[in-house]
């Protein structure tokens, strides 16, 4: 007699367990659950200590949907058989990768899913902080068109020389969009990218920041990135200079960019992420020159399905001793 | 240009009226007349007005040029000359020029930067955020730009320098123009229609001619569909404004960025309260650099005619 013993094993063999600490919901939950028995952490009466100590010491894979939780070495401690932790965000800066990789945990993030819109993001800031496209949209809004106010001229975008801090995917993707406006681009990373020879090599930001016009920030945030951006550099970037941050907050020295804006030192800035979101400096809301952004350079149904399709992808190969798509490397 | 009169139909850029001043040029400026005796202002100033210095919504129609029996040339501060009366031009033997060229990078950037603004609602986020009503967990769903296929009504210089931009967002081109074009990477498409109804993005980059008033059309709104998103850097009346405000109030329409409207500085006011629509005052040149460089030219193309030289940009 036949049986369809492949599909009978599919079905009755047990779901790996995936360990939750944040509430989810929606399409996204429903894919994981088809294939992951989701331990929710998040819906548990008990403090977290004692449901880590009491449900997971055998978990083996963490999802972490928001960088609002901190990954670190008290956590990994309570987890003795993790793994894996599955990260949605491209930046992994609320994981301590080094206590991951000294547990012998591997980490992963959003690869490149999220790269095309983050840079198409970076270069719409640009385009409109240069060209006033916000401001002339609340002008016009406001009726003030019809002669009672004036706008004053912007500023051209082609060949602007642009700065991109941090030429990895998303920077390396700004520059390629940039390329086609005639922007001259060069680039700080820790080494040269033999990649990219056409691309001029810094190897100090305030050296970058003296010879562009614009700096775009796409690295990650490390301790070695944490306030690159600091008075120094954007008294080297000048009056005319305009910052874009499409990578964490923390990049900037965040109270100095706002004395930098008020006092001119800079020309204007397009700022998509803040160090304490969603807490924005308040002298911000008061400035012509900026454009603030709700850290939204990924809200698109591409960026989503793409990166739910990669964790899940990521998640099955780790459970069945596979090469992972998207490891961070530290 | 010693004593030479120029009428001045709009303020111009404070350099302009600097190195006109310095030239030795007598100026007229026809915008601080009041509307209603500007005919005669001409008139009374005509035995001395040489040269009309005009921008692209102050020209100069058959009643002024007809006023001004001494003038030999337009220099106008745009691309656009459909505030001026060419054909007349023709006949009376008077020389135009316009500033081609010089504003297609800036043109094309806006037209670009509309597009992402519109589809990843910048300008709501940055009212959304000064507001401060952002809290954790919010977020709003948006549109990717890169990798969606770009329409161009009108594949000239502006078209192909939004061509060229988009390309590097991965985004296939396509195109509708009276003929097709050389370019075998772009698709095109014989009818307005039939490009709305095959790309995500419409951009207007054509000239204003009786051909192309009201190119985009109820149907052509259609076709694009309540996804596509209309971008306008070329003239307000190639679009049909009514058409296009009730497709955007009523949902058959995406979005919109626009930087021309039908009858400028009249915006309609339907507009102003939707997130989807991103409104600029006919910006498409307005960079220092730019107006610098139209200034530039106006100037070496009155001085080449006083000077009996060949002009730097002639259209008549």
């Amino acid at each position: 007699m036949a049986m369809p013993s492949l599909e009978l094993d599919s079905r009755y063999e047990e779901k790996p367990k995936l360990l939750l600490l944040q509430p989810i919901n929606g399409p996204f939950k429903t894919a994981l659950s088809q294939k992951f028995e989701l331990v929710k952490a998040d819906e548990s009466p008990l403090p977290l200590p004692t449901f880590l100590s009491t449900h997971c010491l055998q978990i083996k894979a963490l999802f972490i949907l928001a960088p609002t939780v901190t990954v670190d070495s008290s956590l990994l401690d309570q987890l003795p058989s993790l793994g894996l932790v599955a990260a949605i965000s491209a930046g992994v800066d609320h994981i301590h990768l080094d206590a991951c990789r000294k547990r012998g945990v591997v980490v992963t993030n959003a690869g490149e899913t999220f790269t095309p819109d983050v840079a198409d993001f970076a270069v719409g800031l640009l385009v409109d902080v240069l060209r006033k496209v916000t401001m002339a949209d609340r002008f016009v809004k406001n009726g003030l068109w019809m002669g009672k106010g004036d706008l004053p001229l912007g500023s051209r975008v082609s060949g602007k020389r642009v700065g991109i801090v941090g030429l990895g995917s998303i920077g390396s993707h700004v520059a390629k969009r940039l390329m086609a406006f005639g922007c001259p681009i060069s680039y700080f990373s820790r080494a040269p990218k033999p990649n990219f020879p056409s691309y001029r090599y810094f190897s100090s930001v305030l050296d970058l920041a003296c010879e562009n016009d614009v700096l775009v920030l796409s690295c990650a945030l490390t301790a070695e990135t944490h306030n690159i951006i600091n008075r120094d550099v954007m008294v080297a970037l000048g009056k005319d200079g305009i910052i874009i941050n499409v990578g964490r907050g923390a990049l900037i020295d965040e109270p100095e960019l706002v004395r930098c804006l008020k006092e001119g030192v800079i020309g204007g800035a397009g700022l998509d992420v803040f160090v304490n979101e969603p807490d924005v400096p308040k002298e911000l809301f008061q400035m012509e020159n900026v454009v603030l952004s709700d850290h939204r350079a990924v809200t698109t149904p591409e960026s989503f399905k793409g990166v739910s399709e990669l964790v899940i992808a990521n998640l099955d190969a780790f459970f069945s001793g596979k090469p992972l798509l998207s490891p961070v490397s530290s | 240009m010693e004593k030479i009169g120029v009428l001045i139909t709009h303020q111009p850029l404070p350099y302009l009226e600097q190195e006109l001043t310095r030239r030795g040029c007598r100026l007229f400026r026809l915008w601080e007349a009041p509307e209603t005796s500007r005919l005669e202002f001409c008139r009374e100033n005509s035995a001395a007005i040489r040269a009309i210095v005009g921008n692209s919504n102050f020209g100069a129609d058959a009643a002024t040029i007809d006023a001004l029996p001494k003038v030999e040339i337009i220099a106008s501060f745009s691309v656009g000359l459909d505030k001026v009366d060419l054909v007349k031009c023709k006949e009376r033997g008077i020389r135009v020029t316009n500033t081609p060229d010089v504003l297609t990078d800036d043109v094309a950037d806006l037209a670009i930067g509309l597009a992402i603004s519109v589809m990843r609602r910048i300008p709501s986020a940055d009212k959304y955020v000064r507001s401060g009503a952002w809290k954790k967990g919010d977020y709003t769903l948006t549109t990717r730009f890169s990798g969606k296929t770009v329409g161009i009504l009108g594949l000239g210089r502006i078209g192909i320098a939004i061509a060229k931009r988009a390309e590097a967002f991965d985004c296939p081109i396509s195109y509708y123009s009276r003929t097709e074009k050389p370019y075998p990477n772009y698709t095109y498409y014989s009818t307005p229609v039939d490009l709305a109804s095959n790309c995500d993005v419409l951009v207007v980059a054509c000239a204003l001619t009786e051909e192309t008033h009201h190119i985009v059309n109820r149907a052509v709104i259609d076709a694009l569909g309540p996804k596509g998103v209309l971008i306008n850097i070329g003239r307000g009346p190639h679009v049909d404004e009514s058409e296009l405000v009730a497709a955007l109030v009523e949902g058959r329409l995406g979005g919109a960025g626009l930087d021309v409207f039908e009858n400028e500085p009249h915006v309609p006011d339907e507009l102003f309260g939707l997130d989807n629509v991103v409104l600029v005052p006919h910006v498409g040149s307005a960079t220092i650099e730019t107006r610098t460089a139209m200034a530039d030219l106006v100037l070496g193309n009155l001085e080449a005619h006083f000077l009996n030289k060949p002009l730097l940009t002639p259209v008549v």
